[in-house]
């Protein structure tokens, strides 16, 4: 049984024992005792950071120290971010563009642009025939960048990763296919969280695959937040449950959960995630989950069946563009925004600790275009 | 696997089978589709110009025009093309060196640790002796990964204190292999970017010190038209070999095996097929192309019942599939195994035109319909289960009282059968391309 005693002074609840029958490995006062000693190692750096006046990280996140303000990146910086992988295909464009009056040859031309940044052979043919329609004045880049941009979810400005309120934790669940960077994502996350001030906790919840839990305690040492985790073949749905009861217990601000990668085809896999998505909904009631999907930008057209698929198993509220640092131009997106409407929050850039920016729709199409 | 292009292409060809002449503009719609198809699929858009240029030329020539089997020839050209990209290549995997030295390269997440492991299980059963060596000191917890499933192979890991320069790391593990005599080292390296030169130098100074019989450069299925871009890479900086094509138990359609093979000439060596250590399966151009165009693959799954199956069952089966004698009986049979075997999807998706049942099948599985399918077998008397034509209504009604399952279950459950016999006729009759030319 995970349920665990709390400490005096607040009543434990009636043990939900049809919550989950998951049996945890870990004797329960082992995991307190561990999360009690990451807790108290995390406190003292953020007092200490406080006292001084600076964020201290065990690594400095996006660029110089004190730079850890969390701003919508601007077209510049995701440009600079993805200059690498941009620059043939923006050169290609523009080279197209730069004809004068496009004939049927250059708008052929053009889809197969599109095509080669991964958009979709349909797709690109709708959006280059749309665009053509729009006899746009100001050019063909112009027209095909307005279709595009009108592919894209509709977002709030102001969106961020903010914490439930009424002292309960706000909760991260992210959920993606084998291989697309879930566990580094995290990373990541935690680390950009936490430099916002936030109070974050990581649960483990990848209990299959060898050494996911190693994997990321390391990156929540990176990041300075613990790790709520059970031993490897556990219950998901325990560890959330357990990572949920502990951050309630601490007042904490924000649980990111960990999962399994899963092929989208795999019926039971996808039932399991229904299973910890429930298991977060009885917990804590009302509390509207963050599902984050991590989508690798090198995937091609499979990425639109993997989003449907994990959208119907539990309901996607955002995606991560993973590894957009790649040659990969991650095209894929636009189709998947146009079909789900479920936007891109964040883009994954590099391996370090602070290469995740912000999604600027903006600043992507404009981004595939120079 | 594959589901989609072969669906799409036996609509296409469909169209041109129906008829017994086909024109030059019937060559052209159907090439359009071909082309869709085959982009939709994440071939890569320059190999698909070149594939729908060559068939084009080909059967809008005058033997097709000619040909009274008009459907038949483009069917076969289509065929032919997709198998001899798919065939480049030297599909051998060599073992040769004391030890022999086999690299795994690729980008982030596409597999190489896990297909390090599947590959030592390999050559165990080859009766190797492997040893497997973690040169990835980047990843957080990637040489732990490595030694937990070594430790569940029974395999040694070779892990070099942190800090060890990469091409030091190989020197290191060829030593180790040597010391405790294991003739296969198997060396898993860290996952990066084509575009980072740094890293590509790396690996290059790694196979330059280790001088590996065979680079495999792993490749996940889902991957989209930066395939290319991405193995011309890594084959400029390190003698690749081949490739392993993972997490083909997916949906995805694997264009990227096909672009690949086109532009480099590179063989496909290995189907990563799963997330167990046993889910690799060697690599038959001609049965995958055979698949793409919707003709099944009965050979694999002979291959794989093997293991699970005596081969005297194996040979009853065979036997069954080819003369339909197939009953409800063996069946259940059937089902008693396929837990062995691996999911039911795979197993299904292998049969000859029922590709587009496996994730049906797969479902039903999930859902507990096997269990519902088995008690209704078991409700039927022997006579029933060898000859289901006998199942008047009132024997129906009959065994769903039985077998706690409703009329509308049995009902289902016949016809299933009567359908899969049907195409098991059909398959025995000894026509290469069952299903795709004509219907007489």
């Amino acid at each position: 049984m995970f349920w665990r005693r709390r400490p005096s002074g607040e009543s434990a609840g009636p043990a939900p024992a049809e919550a989950d029958g998951g049996a945890a490995t870990v004797p329960d006062a082992e995991i307190e005792a561990q999360l009690e000693a990451e807790l108290a190692a995390a406190d003292a750096a953020l007092a200490e950071a406080a006292a001084e006046g600076t964020t201290t990280m065990p690594e400095p996140i996006g660029g110089p120290a004190g730079a850890v303000e969390p701003e919508p990146v601007g077209p510049a910086d995701l440009g600079a971010g993805v200059a690498r992988s941009r620059g043939g295909f923006v050169a290609r464009l523009r080279g197209l563009f730069g004809l004068g009056e496009p004939d049927a040859a250059t708008w052929e031309e053009v889809e197969e642009t599109l095509i080669a940044g991964d958009v979709g052979a349909t797709l690109a043919i709708e959006v280059v025939a749309r665009a053509m329609e729009r006899h746009d004045p100001a050019g063909p880049e112009s027209a095909v960048r307005a279709e595009l941009a009108a592919l894209l979810a509709p977002r709030d400005a102001g969106w961020d990763l903010s914490p439930a309120d009424s002292g309960r934790p706000g909760v991260v669940l992210v959920v993606g296919v084998n291989g697309t960077g879930k566990t580094t994502s995290i990373g990541k996350l935690a680390a950009r969280e936490r430099a916002a001030g936030r109070r974050v906790l990581l649960a483990a919840a990848d209990t299959f695959r060898a050494a996911a839990i190693d994997q990321l305690r390391l990156w929540g040492e990176r990041a300075g937040v613990p790790v709520v985790a059970h031993a490897p073949g556990a219950d998901p749905g325990a560890v959330v449950f357990d990572a949920l009861d502990a951050a309630v217990a601490r007042g904490l601000d924000l649980v990111i959960a960990d999962t399994a990668g899963r092929l989208h085809t795999k019926v039971n896999l996808m039932d399991e995630l229904a299973k910890v998505r429930r298991v977060i909904d009885r917990r804590l009631p009302g509390v509207r989950p963050e599902v984050l999907f991590v989508l690798d930008a090198t995937t091609g057209q499979n990425g639109l069946a993997q989003a449907r698929a994990f959208h119907e198993a539990i309901g996607l509220t955002g995606i991560v563009l993973a590894k957009l640092d790649s040659t990969a131009k991650g095209g894929i997106v636009f189709a998947i925004e146009h079909d789900l409407a479920v936007p891109v929050r964040f883009v994954g850039v590099g391996e370090k600790i602070g290469d995740l920016l912000p999604f600027d729709p903006d600043a992507f199409v404009a981004a595939l275009f120079g | 696997m594959f589901d989609a292009l072969s669906e799409r292409l036996r609509r296409t060809l469909g169209a041109l089978t129906g008829r017994g002449r086909v024109s030059e503009a019937d060559v052209e719609a159907a090439m359009r589709e071909v082309r869709l198809a085959l982009l939709e699929a994440d071939v890569n858009f320059r190999v698909v110009k070149d594939f729908t240029a060559r068939v084009r030329e080909r059967a809008v020539g005058a033997e097709v025009l000619e040909s009274l089997n008009a459907g038949q020839q483009v069917v076969k050209i289509v065929y032919e093309e997709l198998t001899a990209i798919l065939s480049a290549g030297d599909r051998t995997f060599h073992l040769a060196g004391s030890p022999a030295v086999v690299v795994l390269v690729g980008l982030q997440g596409s597999g190489k640790t896990t297909t390090a492991a599947k590959l030592a299980r390999h050559v165990v059963r080859l009766g190797r002796r492997p040893m497997l060596a973690a040169a990835d000191p980047y990843r957080p917890a990637a040489v732990d990964q490595l030694r937990v499933l070594g430790r569940s192979l029974d395999i040694p890991v070779y892990a070099a204190v942190a800090g060890t320069a990469v091409p030091e790391i190989g020197r290191g593990a060829i030593d180790a292999a040597r010391h405790e005599v294991r003739d296969t080292l198997i060396l898993d390296t860290a996952g990066r970017l084509s575009i980072d030169e740094v890293l590509m130098a790396e690996v290059a100074d790694l196979c330059a010190a280790v001088r590996p019989v065979e680079t495999l450069l792993v490749v996940d299925a889902m991957v989209g038209q930066e395939a290319v871009g991405v193995a011309q890479a890594f084959a400029a900086a390190v003698p690749l070999t081949g490739l392993v094509l993972t997490k083909i138990d997916g949906d995805a359609r694997g264009g990227a095996a096909l672009s690949i093979s086109a532009v480099t000439g590179l063989p496909v060596k290995f189907l990563g097929t799963g997330e167990k250590t046993d889910a690799l399966e060697p690599f038959h151009p001609d049965r995958l192309a055979g698949r793409i165009l919707g003709m099944g693959d009965v050979l694999t799954l002979v291959e794989r019942a093997q293991d699970a199956f005596d081969a005297k069952q194996v040979e009853k089966m065979g036997e069954k599939l080819r003369t339909a004698s197939f009953t409800l009986e063996d069946m259940l049979e059937q089902l008693q195994q396929v837990k062995k075997m691996g999911s039911i999807g795979d197993i299904v998706s292998m049969i000859p035109g029922m590709g587009g049942l496996a994730k049906e099948a797969q479902d039903s599985v999930d859902r507990g319909e096997l269990k519902r399918t088995e008690a209704i077998i078991r409700a039927m008397t022997p006579a029933e289960r060898r000859d289901p034509a006998i199942l008047n209504a009132s024997r129906r009604r009959r065994i769903a009282a039985g077998s706690g399952t409703s009329l509308t279950d049995v009902n289902r459950l016949v016809r299933q059968f009567t359908e899969m016999q049907k195409m098991m006729r059909q398959l025995g009759g000894g026509r290469r391309l069952p299903g795709l030319l004509g219907r007489r």
